[in-house]
């Protein structure tokens, strides 16, 4: 095999790495900010892919399919967090997973009822459908480098917004101690609503990206959602740089675990896990807890 | 004599399961064997989330573990015999519940539910990818393994009703082997520890080898619940380690009521009974199912058995000297 041919597995690497991020980075912010382990995650991810799908349908494009399709996806996470999440804050962990596991059931259930049971594709747009020649026989899709760059657009703006505003010092001070951020007399209610919501646009919009190259199906989510989990785990809760590099290295195991060693690609995804926590029990950039 | 009177209700409840054959259908009887082994499943992860504290959120791994065994051991066999078959997914059961447990205990919370996802998920892959298992259809397994003593078979597991018998008795044989472990210091021990972990630390226990212990118990118990199973449904898949198996455990723990070790098997009979009849209600029973589970967390916290206290209270006779609520209420 020539180098070519590494020269798009790794590309592809980076944009599977770059798409668990921003699910993942939903995941984490919840774990450190409000002690929160949700489970419907991927459903949020499926519901992203199922509303791109759908609203292309609708509107017969895909930029306004995204337009629409976020704002719904963050009025569907700020019901979830008020009916359901925010009995939950004082909670054990244990009804914590319970809850969010029934609320899968009741996604996929949903889904079933207003999209049925088919799997879809959606259309990649015109602008993006080409794709640059690498050598005579290879070439890379330009949507998928346009997938990169939206999550790099989106890591950008995240950074911005959790080091340089306001908010995003409401978030960090969050992540290292609630009980004082609230005696601050911060609505902590109102941020933990912001970020559950948000935490689900991510995913939704995650969903939404990859709904072209990969197809549209029930259950699309919870794949997702396990990989996410390993790379929350991996990266260490609550921190936003450890999901970025344990979505990279996850992202980089399992593209070339496909292509070398095709029967073990999955298994070594959570081998890989096991090692990390063998030897930093917290992540590579977690704290103890 | 009061200890004989408050397990009253458990013994009519055996009594009544113990009789159940001579009356119900096959089907029926099937149904049951099915909830006695889902029961068994359940009560071996409440010793770790009733009684431990540990939220083990791959308890299905084992599940899935003890049926493989017997499946993979004994696929081409002429014959099965029980005493080789059942040791052995014993074993294999708890020898992997060792493994997963020395990498999980050392993590809590949070990371300990992913963990112990993350590495039942493994187990699923490796038998979903591995063509020589039989990968995503899994293995049948023809023959039923039977007792023998000499060449006289005592006990054969292919009738429904000699199997219902032994799935009860397995079932019964672990209620009362935790009974006794939680009454052991060891029990002790391990309450402790879901109440306040730091302070058991403090008085000089290694609270991780007896979460380690505990995890390995419960962990075998699964793997005593995949046997059975395997055995009577005559094939094993990687659906029975898919997380899904693991958080409907959680979910019969819970709606049972768990930290009572009877509480499982409620909460079993409930969610099987409801599995089985909710699909004839309605096409999307999945949404009720869901709802179901929502309500209990939200309005139920402890589970179904914690009712019964009050439905006591509703039915007893008024004390000497107690006034009727009306009357208080007069006044």
């Amino acid at each position: 095999m020539e180098l070519s041919f590494y020269l798009v597995q790794l590309l592809n690497a980076v944009q599977y790495g770059f798409l668990l991020f921003l699910v993942a980075s939903g995941l984490t912010l919840r774990f450190g900010i409000m002690g929160i382990i949700n489970l419907a995650h991927g459903s949020f991810y499926m519901v992203g892919a199922y509303l791109a799908y759908w609203l292309t349908d609708l509107t017969g494009s895909f930029w306004l399919a995204i337009l629409l399709g976020l704002p719904i996806a963050l009025g569907v996470g700020y019901l979830v967090e008020r009916f359901a999440i925010s009995f939950l804050y004082q909670r054990d962990h244990l009804y914590q997973v319970l809850l969010t596991f029934a609320l899968i059931l009741v996604f996929n259930e949903l889904q079933q009822i207003l999209w049925g049971t088919d799997v879809h594709g959606v259309v990649i747009p015109e602008i993006l459908a080409g794709s640059i020649p690498l050598t005579d026989n290879q070439s890379y899709p330009v949507y998928r480098l346009f997938i990169s760059a939206a999550c790099i657009a989106i890591a950008c703006g995240m950074y911005w917004v959790i080091q340089k505003t306001r908010l995003g010092m409401m978030i960090r001070a969050g992540a290292s101690n609630r009980e004082m951020v609230q005696a601050l007399g911060i609505d902590v209610n109102r941020l933990f609503a912001f970020v559950f919501s948000l935490g689900v646009a991510l995913a939704a919009f995650a969903g939404m990206l990859a709904a072209p190259v990969d197809s549209v199906y029930p259950g699309m989510g919870e794949n997702v959602l396990i990989i996410s989990f390993v790379v929350v785990v991996i990266g260490g809760t609550g921190s936003i740089k450890g999901t970025f590099v344990g979505a990279m290295l996850i992202g980089l195991v399992s593209t070339f675990g496909k292509v070398l060693l095709p029967e073990m690609a999955s298994i070594m995804v959570y081998a890989l896990m096991a090692i990390i926590l063998l030897w930093r029990p917290h992540g590579l950039f977690g704290r103890a807890v | 004599m009061s200890a004989l009177i408050r397990s009253m209700p458990l013994l009519a409840a055996l009594l009544a399961l113990v009789l159940f054959p001579q009356f119900g259908s096959e089907y029926y009887v099937g149904l049951v064997s099915r909830i006695l082994i889902v029961a068994l499943f359940a009560l071996s992860l409440d010793l770790l989330i009733g009684y431990t504290g540990l939220v083990s959120f791959g308890h299905a791994a084992f599940y899935g573990i003890g049926g493989y065994a017997l499946a993979i051991a004994f696929q081409d066999a002429s014959v099965i015999p029980l005493w080789q078959a059942l040791p052995l997914s014993l074993a294999a059961a708890a020898f992997a519940a060792l493994v997963i447990g020395w990498i999980s205990i050392r993590t809590s919370g949070v990371y300990f539910i992913m963990l112990t996802l993350a590495m039942a998920q493994m187990f699923f892959y490796f038998f979903f990818e591995s063509p020589r298992y039989g990968g995503d259809d899994g293995i049948f397994l023809f023959l039923k393994p039977v007792l023998m003593v000499g060449s006289e078979d005592i006990l054969k597991l292919d009738q429904e009703n000699n199997f219902y018998y032994f799935a009860l008795s397995c079932l019964v044989a672990s209620y009362l082997l935790l009974l006794m472990i939680l009454r052991a210091p060891f029990g002790k021990v391990i309450k402790a520890i879901k109440a306040n972990e730091h302070r058991v630390r403090a008085l000089g226990y290694s609270t991780s080898g007896y979460k380690l212990v505990s995890f390995v118990i419960a962990g075998t118990l699964a793997g005593l619940a995949g046997f059975l199973e395997g055995v009577h449904s005559g094939y094993i898949n990687p659906s029975y380690m898919s997380w899904h198996e693991s958080g409907i455990c959680i979910a019969i723990v819970v709606l049972g009521g768990m930290g009572t070790l009877y509480g499982p098997i409620v909460g079993a009979f409930i969610i099987i009974l409801l599995q089985n009849f909710l699909p004839e209600l309605t096409e999307h029973w999945q949404l009720l199912f869901g709802g179901i589970i929502i309500a209990v967390v939200l309005f139920l916290p402890r589970g179904a058995t914690s009712l019964y206290p009050h439905l006591r209270e509703l039915i007893r006779r008024p004390q000497r000297g107690e006034r009727e609520p009306q009357e208080a209420a007069d006044d």
